[in-house]
Parts: structure tokens; sequence; C-alpha cells
């Protein structure tokens, strides 16, 4: 395989961001820009595609490898996908398309560089999931708060600069400790070169304290509680396709982080740490289900409800076992469906009405039909209803958790329970109930492009919620393979006293 | 007189120097023209340095001066800085009213004196280059006579200036006591066992340089001078002085004192975590953007400084690589800065900025590439610069100073976020004067883009950087 397939995955976007870039400015031309934009995210997507069906699912190793020389016998450029990275770069691509198209309804001015904002990010984000060298990683990592920070500020809400310098810098805060851990990696093991670091493998009197700068990074990025609070405020003042982003991707690569490099360059310290997690975990699961029982905000609830919903990834992937990390990962991918779809839908009728809280709606089933059956099917996506996606993610981390630790499974069950609560009575307060607002009765039922947009999401969210076995069997061998690599079976047996 | 030949660039210098200040003060109205001349010869400056082998390792007047590999690359950095900083310069000095025949030729003879400080291997050569550089420097700074802080601020840098000279003079006098000798290499030959008087000549001398390049607790004079000078003046503070003084901490502290590193090392990184971090914090609630990259620089220096105070060649190397990328970071800002003009008059303002991604889309684009870059947010530069600078103390072991410097970064992020806030989220003011002089427009686009494309292909400057001796 010579064509650098991952290499172009990555730079497309960025070229079609130059090209828009270029391209001179004036009202006509907004149209022309915003249908290179979508071309060339789409074309990302087919690409993507390809590489999925060419991607070899029954082998272990890393597949594509690319490498470069980069900074001269320090670092090299090194790309590749396993089934578990090439999952999240479908994700990526998919999403990225349709926060093109819905730009038509949020993005009131300077659209150009929005889309342009938008391309460079996706570029960054496809890096985060194929880099194999832990310097080019972070690069991607941090690159990525750039075009993020200028999305919420610029096309954001009212507190839009509030919340953009607290997205900057909790995360630049919670990253600059990963740094001194990657250098700290290199002087003790000589290479940056993840392939490399999981057959050398890491001391174990390191482990603790690097495991811990990673953890420090992910922890805010996932986002974890008590670091989550940067979350809502960037959720609720970002504009529609920049929640989108940040909820379906960029919270992702937080999860990836936590599966590629926490479990599997520091697993003895993973282990170390298991309690930790399952604590902070916990806490996400039932504290924030219950922070967003009592929103007024519907931007806010689904944000809250994402801090829950992550809390079962982090629960899953560090029960170490087969299903839970599976169970995470499947979950991150539904997440990304669902939570991508919530946020189109309260775009919806933020555009309609320009205000978010809930108690303004009321009586929506009436007037807009075709908007309470898809929201009806997100609603119960992310409660996990048996046939969406959401239902496997969780059942799987339940699975995985049961077979750890009974407690730890039971109080996390009780967050599905809290789940159902808060995301049916958002419907109800939406969706039916009394049509009181006279404002509300002016609302149009969806447009064609929001038919689009939001039916994209409804036939994955329901084809994988009764079809896993295309995913799963993506990530069965990598996972697998993690497993046996890093002993994560032995070491378990032992802490268990078997 | 076969040695000579390796002095040309200086020799050149030094006659154009005589030859543009008579030269000028025969014809009228010359100023523009000597100006342009002074470029000029820096070009041929350039040019004869960059002749010159790039390996060499030679030193002249009996010993006292080096002409070596890393006085060869800093000349050519402290050069090209001149030139890019005469060339974006040339039209706001018209426009100020400073437009005399004196400071092309000023300029030149503070060049002169820290290319004198590079190749210096001798204390009294080192002090008379840096006095002639300093010299000239106390005349710029207030060359905008009637201007109230320009004066001010000439006065201050001499006063404060003066002091250091005299800290760093009376420490010169107690190592040669010391060690019977005022050349480098002797120095280190004679001073094998640790006296207190030598110590104390030690961190007289530190505490004389760590002045010259702006480090905390001797960092007083720099916002004031900064925003006090025309802005012209203040670009060639921000670069080039630096430069010269980075590379004498180097020789200091890689040739004579090389022995005695662990009488120095805490109090490099002492000037290194208090630059680092003061620099940050003391910078969020400016206004005015000049005395703001005072700031910054201050911290950038401790970042420098880092670098150094690992005590190996890795460490000086990620320094000289932090400096390059610095220069290159400054040039842009100020060239930006340059670029805020309306009916002549030059904006310095922060407020001055606001809304400016409105009217002037790629402006503010290049002042977003270096804002982040000076954040040191990846890919761009900046960051490449901390990244080796964080190797090499990484390597050394000093996690402290690594961990604080960091945090530091995350601080800094955010005046100058701040400034990226004000430009590209607040409401539009006026527009600014879009035509600009080809100079000033090629420094803007040449430096954006370095910063910009060096994740391309970052060996380049660390290979040449590489091949830099040290001892």
């Amino acid at each position: 395989m010579n064509f650098p397939i991952l290499s172009s995955l990555i730079l497309l976007p960025a070229i079609g961001a130059l090209f828009i870039f270029f391209v001179r400015s004036s009202n006509s031309q907004y149209q022309s820009s915003k249908y290179v934009a979508l071309f060339i995210t789409l074309a990302n997507f087919l690409l993507s595609l390809y590489l999925w069906i060419v991607f070899d699912k029954s082998i272990v190793d890393f597949q594509f490898v690319e490498e470069r020389e980069w900074i001269s016998g320090f670092i090299n450029y090194k790309v590749g996908v396993d089934g578990i990275s090439i999952l999240f770069i479908l994700l990526t691509t998919f999403i990225t398309p349709i926060c093109v198209i819905t730009v038509n309804a949020t993005i009131k001015n300077r659209l150009k560089d929005f889309l342009i904002a938008i391309l460079i990010l996706e570029t960054f984000m496809i890096g985060v999931f194929c880099s194999l060298d832990l310097v080019v990683f972070y690069l991607f990592f941090e690159a990525g708060l750039i075009p993020m920070f200028l999305i919420i500020g610029i096309w954001g809400g009212e507190r839009r600069v509030y919340s953009a310098f607290k997205f900057f810098l909790y995360t630049l805060l919670g990253s600059v400790l990963m740094l001194v851990a990657i250098i700290s990696i290199y002087w003790i093991t000589g290479t940056t070169d993840v392939i490399k670091l999981y057959e050398l493998g890491i001391d174990v009197k390191y482990q603790n304290l690097l495991w811990l700068a990673f953890f420090s990074s992910f922890a805010v990025k996932t986002p974890m509680w008590p670091v989550h609070t940067w979350l809502p405020d960037a959720h609720v003042e970002a504009p529609t396709a920049g929640s989108v982003l940040l909820a379906a991707i960029l919270l992702k690569m937080a999860g990836y982080g936590f599966i590629r490099f926490s479990l599997g360059l520091f697993p003895d310290a993973s282990l170390y740490f298991v309690p930790l997690v399952y604590t902070l975990s916990l806490i996400a699961i039932i504290y924030t289900s219950l922070v967003a029982l009592m929103q007024e905000d519907m931007k806010k609830l689904i944000a809250y409800s994402s801090v829950a919903h992550m809390g079962f990834v982090t629960l899953g992937i560090f029960t170490m076992t087969q299903q839970g990390i599976e169970g995470s990962i499947f979950q991150m991918i539904s997440h990304g469906l669902v939570s991508a779809a919530l946020f189109l839908c309260v775009g919806v009728v933020y555009d309609r009405l320009h205000t978010r809280l809930i108690n303004r709606y009321g009586g929506l089933v009436s007037i807009m039909p075709k908007y309470a059956i898809v929201f009806m099917v997100f609603t119960l996506g992310a409660l996990g209803l048996p046939g969406t996606s959401g239902f496997i993610g969780e059942f799987l981390v339940l699975m995985g958790a049961f077979k750890k630790n009974i407690l730890v499974a039971t109080i996390a069950s009780l967050g599905v329970i809290l789940g159902a609560a808060y995301m049916l009575w958002l419907y109800k307060r939406i969706i039916f109930g009394k049509l009181i607002n006279e404002d509300v009765k002016k609302m149009v039922d969806l447009k064609r492009f929001e038919i689009v947009t939001l039916w994209l999401l409804v036939l994955p969210i329901i084809f994988f919620g009764f079809y896993p076995e295309p995913l799963i069997n993506s990530i069965e061998v990598s996972v697998a393979n993690m497993i046996d690599m890093n002993d994560l079976d032995k070491i378990n047996k032992l802490a268990l006293g078997d | 007189m076969e040695n000579l030949q390796l002095i040309i660039p200086e020799l050149f210098i030094s006659i154009m120097i005589m030859f543009l200040l008579i030269f000028g003060v025969f014809k009228k109205n010359s100023s523009q023209l000597v100006y342009n001349l002074t470029t000029v010869s820096l070009v041929a400056a350039l040019a004869l340095i960059i002749n010159l082998d790039a390996q060499i390792q030679s030193s002249l007047f009996n010993n006292s001066y080096n002409i070596d590999s890393l006085a060869r690359f800093m000349k050519i950095l402290l050069i090209l800085s001149g030139i890019f900083v005469m060339l974006s310069s040339s039209k706001y000095i018209q426009i100020s009213k400073i437009s005399k025949i004196e400071y092309p030729i000023l300029i030149l003879c503070s060049i002169l004196g820290m290319m004198v400080m590079i190749s210096s291997n001798d204390l009294i050569v080192f002090y008379m280059g840096l006095e002639l550089q300093s010299l000239a420097l106390y005349v710029l700074a207030s060359f905008n006579r009637d201007n109230l802080l320009s004066t001010e601020s000439g006065l201050k840098y001499f006063v404060l200036s003066a002091l250091s000279s005299g800290l760093l003079l009376y420490g010169c006098s107690l190592i040669y006591g010391f060690s019977e000798t005022t050349n480098f290499n002797q120095i280190m030959v004679n001073t094998k066992e640790i006296e207190y008087g030598l110590t104390f000549g030690i961190v007289f001398i530190l505490v004389g340089l760590a002045f010259k390049i702006s480090a905390v607790p001797f960092h007083m004079w720099a916002p004031d001078v900064y925003q006090g000078s025309p802005t012209s003046v203040t670009v060639f503070f921000a670069l080039l002085p630096k430069i010269a003084a980075l590379t004498v901490f180097i020789r200091f502290l890689y040739i004579p004192f090389y022995e005695l590193d662990d009488q120095w090392q805490m109090i490099i990184i002492f000037l290194s975590i208090a630059s680092m971090v003061f620099g940050a914090v003391a910078a969020i609630g400016q206004k005015n953007l000049k005395r703001l990259i005072a700031y910054s620089s201050i911290s950038h220096m401790g970042y420098a400084l880092a670098g150094l105070s690992t005590g190996t060649t890795q460490g000086v190397q990620s320094s000289i690589t932090y400096i390059t990328i610095y220069l290159v970071m400054n040039l842009a800002f100020f060239s930006c800065l340059f670029m805020l003009k309306r009916n002549d008059e030059y904006y310095e303002n922060i407020d001055d900025l606001s809304g400016l991604s409105k009217n002037h889309p790629l402006l503010s684009l290049s002042l977003l590439v270096v804002l982040f870059s000076l954040a040191g947010i990846p890919p761009l530069a900046g960051f490449f610069a901390k990244f080796y600078i964080f190797v090499a103390v990484i390597n050394e072991k000093m996690y402290f100073l690594a961990i604080v410097g960091l945090l530091a970064t995350v601080i800094a992020a955010f005046y100058y976020l701040r400034i990226i806030k004000i430009i590209y989220f607040d409401p539009e003011k006026e527009k600014f004067e879009s035509k600009h002089n080809l100079g000033l427009k090629f420094t803007l686009v040449a430096s954006t883009f370095f910063i910009l494309a060096y994740f391309i292909y970052p060996s380049g400057i660390v290979d040449i950087i590489s091949q830099i001796n040290i001892n």
C-alpha cells in the first residue's frame, strides 16, 4: 500500500481550508465556499469509508502505517490505524459534513472563516486518532484548541468570551503536564514511538507519575468530575456546529487517549488507579445526572448528560475487561452520534425561537410532528433504550463492571435510571405539555436540510442498535490484543486474589 | 595580518559608520539616503559573515577575540534581525519625525558593539563591546526628544544600565583579582578552586548580564523603556541586544565558569523561574501593547535561561533555537504594530485592536498566528521553541523547572488570548490605513510564514544549531 491514505485524510481538510481562504470573499461566493467545504468533507468521509473497507479486521497490528523523519534523529512523523482508531476517524469524517450542512441556518456572519475553522479542526481531530507518536499526538491534541477557541469565541452566544477562555485555559492547563510526561518517556525509553513503546514497556517505578500526568490531561478533556465545569459553559455558548463537534469528537479524544496511552503504556499504574477512576466515574454518573435534572437550559442539560455518559466510558475502560473496553468504545461512538443529534435538535428550535430555556417551549408535538419523531429517537438513544446504539454501549460497560465489582456496577446502573429520568422529562416538557407560548405556535416544522441531517443520524443510531456487529467486529481483535499484550487479565486476577 | 580577514565584517561596519557620518554631515537632507545605505551595508556585512567558513574556530589578538561557529551563527542572526528591523521601521521613523542621519548610524554603532560582545573572549574586550552598544542605545531610546516618555525612557535606561555596568565591572575586577587574568580560557584554568571572592565575582557578572536581557528581578527598566521609546527603537531593543546578551551569557557560563556550574546553576534557575512567572503574571493587566510585549519578552528570556541552566550542550542549543524563534515572533508582532496607522498616527493600545479582524482580515490572521505562537500552542513555531527547552531541561531531571515553566505558559496564554479576543470577538472600530511600504509587508509575510510553516520541516534550524561548537 503505497498511497499515503492516512496522510491524505489528515491533509485534505487543511487543503480545502487553504483553498477557501484564497478564494476572494464576496457575498455570492459565500455559497460556493460552503459547497467546497461540503465537497471536501464528503470526499474525506468516502476516503475513510474506503479505508474501513480495505482495513483488515483480523490483524492485530497497526495498518497503513506511514513513517517519515520529522525532527531528525528525535521524532518521526508516524501514523497508523488499528480497529479502535479507525472507528473514531469514521465518526469524525461522518460528523463534520453534517456540521457543514448546518451552517446555513446557524452562522450568520463570517461564514468563510467558520468553514475554514471547521476544516482545520477536522485535520487536527483526524490527526489525533491516527498518530502513533506521542509528540505528534500531543501536537494534534493541543492544536485543536485554536480553531475551537475561535469557533466558540467568534460565533458563540452572549457569554462566549468567558466560555472560550475557560475552555482554552482548562484544557491547556491539563495538557501541559502531559507534555512533561511525554518528554520524560523519551528520556526513560529513548523513543516516543507508540508501537515501540508497546513492545518495550515502561518501568513500573515511573508508571504512576506518568499515568497521573496523562490523566490530568485526559480527565479535563473527557471531562471527568470535578474538572468538568468548562464543558457546560462551552456547550451553551458555542454555535450548534461547535457544540456538535465538541460533544461528538473532541470529548472522544480523551477516551481514546485513555485506551491507547493510559492502558496501553501504563498497565500497572492503570490498575493501581482503578479505585480513583471508579470513584470519579461514579460521581460523574450520579452527580451530573442529578444536576442535569435541575437544568433549565436545554444545552446545559445535554452537556451534563454528556459528562454522565463519559462517566460510563471511563468506568468501562478501567474495568479492563473485554466487554468493558468494547462497551466504552461503543458508547463513545454512540454518544458521538446521539449527542451530535441532540445538539442539532436544540439548534433547530433555537433558530426558531432564539431561546434555549425549556419552559419557553411545550406542546411542540402538534406544531412540529416531524421534529417530535426524530427528537424521540435521539432521546431514547440517549437514555439507552434497547434497539438503539446507546443500549449496547451501556450494557457492555455494565457487564464488564459486574464482572469486576458488583457495588460499582449497581451504582452505575442507577445512573441509567437517572438518565432515563432527565431525558424523558426534557422530552415531555418540550414536546408534550400545553401550548402556552404564542411564539411557539408560529414555529415551522423541519426544513429539508434539517430532515436530511437529522435522519442521517437516526439511521446509524438504530442500525447499530439492532446490529452492532460491524463496530464490535472492528474493535474486537484490537481490544483483545491490548488486554493480552499488557496482561491486563493476569493483573486483574492477581488483584482479585485468584 | 592574515587574521584580519576574519574580522572583515566588523571592520567593514566600522568603516561604514565613519563614512556615513561624514557623508551625512556634508550632504544636505540625506537622512533617507543614509538610512538606505545603512541597510545596504548591513546586507553587505551579512554576506561577508556568511562567507566565513561555517566550522571556523580561531582566536585573534592574543586569544581575546573569538571567531567560531557560535559567533558566526549569532552574528548572522544579529545582522539579519538588524536588516529586518531597518526594513520594517523605515516608514515609521519618517512619520514620527525622527528621521535624522544619526539614527541609522547609532544603530550601526550598537550592532558593531554587539558583534564585539558576541566574539569577545576577554573581559576587557567584552566590556568595550557592551559599552559601545549601550551608549548607542541610550541615545536611541530618547531619540524622540520632544516626547516626554521617550526622554524619560532614555534617562531611565541610562541610569539603570550604568548601574548594572558598574556591577558588571566590579564583578570583572573580582574575577581578575582571583584568577590573575582577563582571558576567558585562562580564567577557566586558573579557577579550579572556589573562593568566596570568585563567587561574588560570578554573581556580580550574572546580575549585570541579567540586567541586559531584562531577567527578573533586574527587569524594572524594560517596560518603561519599551513603552517610552519610539516603536522602531523598541523593536530593536526587543531583538538585537537579547542576541548579544544571550551569547555573552553562553560564553561566560560555558568557558570561564564552566567548572563552577554548581555556583551559578541555582542563580540561573532562579532568574529563569522568576522571569517566566513574573513576566506571565505582570503582563495580564497591561493596556499598552509595547509594555505588554516587554513583559512577554521578560517571560521569554526566562525560557531561554532555563535552557542555559541545564549546563549541557543540548541545553545551550535549545536556548539558541529558542532565541531564534523568539526573534522571528517578535519581528512579526512589531511588524503588525507598525501597520496600526491612521492619519499619520500610530496606535499602540490593546483597545485600538478592537474588532480588527473585520476590517483587516489578513493582518488579524498574522497577529493570531503570532500570538498563538508566542503562547506556545502547537503546531506553531513557538511551541517547538519551548519544546526543545523542556526536552533539554527534563533530560537533566529538573522537573520542577519544567513544570513551573509549563504552568507559566498557561498563565501567559491568558493575556495572549485576551489580545486575540479583542481582535476577533470585540466590535469593530475605525479602519486603519491599508497601504504599507514593501519592506514592512515583506517582513510580516516572511516572519508569519516562518512561524506557520515551521512544523513542516523543523529539523532545518536544529541541524544548523547542532553544528555549533560551544566549548
